[in-house]
């Protein structure tokens, strides 16, 4: 998992049917010393809003564990709201 | 899960089994400000309505075999979704 900052919303009409409906968020993937220049879109399934650190998985077996699918194609998951974290430069 | 303009299109007659009548377009990712970032691949149009110029998002690896029908078609990019708008923090 890695520390991002939600920094905008995805909105899209024509997508995957199992996309439906659902919050998708741009995120910066942050490093110990800010923002490490990769972005990511990731589903969010903890209400996180635009200015949030949160906590993204990356993996899809994981990711279709949270949405309770069995097969389907979402890797990118927001799992977690961090109130707090220590980076060592 | 990655943005992407869509740049072109290929074709290719001669494909592995399991590829055929997939649309294969070129995709350029971006960052999200808009700008490219790294270099362009080629993606699976998995939402079948995708065409050059287009915002899109795209989904990499296993799970890009898993976004076409039938399932675990062999392809390591796929495109998701149509891009309507970003909504960007401090952005007009």
């Amino acid at each position: 998992m890695k520390v991002a900052s939600v920094v905008g919303t995805v909105v899209s009409t024509i997508n995957l049917p199992l996309l439906e409906g659902r919050r998708m968020l741009v995120c910066d993937v942050l490093g110990p010393g800010g923002p490490t220049g990769e972005s990511t879109i990731a589903l969010d399934v903890v209400d996180a809003g635009v200015g949030d650190t949160v906590l993204l998985l990356d993996e899809g077996t994981s990711a279709r564990q949270i949405l309770g699918l069995a097969a389907g194609a979402i890797r990118t998951v927001v799992v977690g709201i961090v109130d707090d974290w220590h980076g060592v430069e | 899960m990655q943005l992407a303009r869509v740049i072109g299109t290929v074709v290719a007659t001669t494909k592995a089994a399991g590829l055929e009548g997939v649309k294969l377009l070129i995709v350029q990712p971006l960052d999200r400000a808009g700008d490219p970032r790294g270099s362009a691949l080629v993606a699976a149009d998995a939402v079948h309505m995708a065409g050059p110029g287009e915002l899109v998002y795209f989904v990499s690896a296993r799970e890009a075999a898993e976004a076409l029908e039938p399932s675990f078609v062999p392809v390591d990019h796929a495109i998701c979704a149509i891009v309507d708008q970003v909504h960007l923090l401090g952005a007009s």
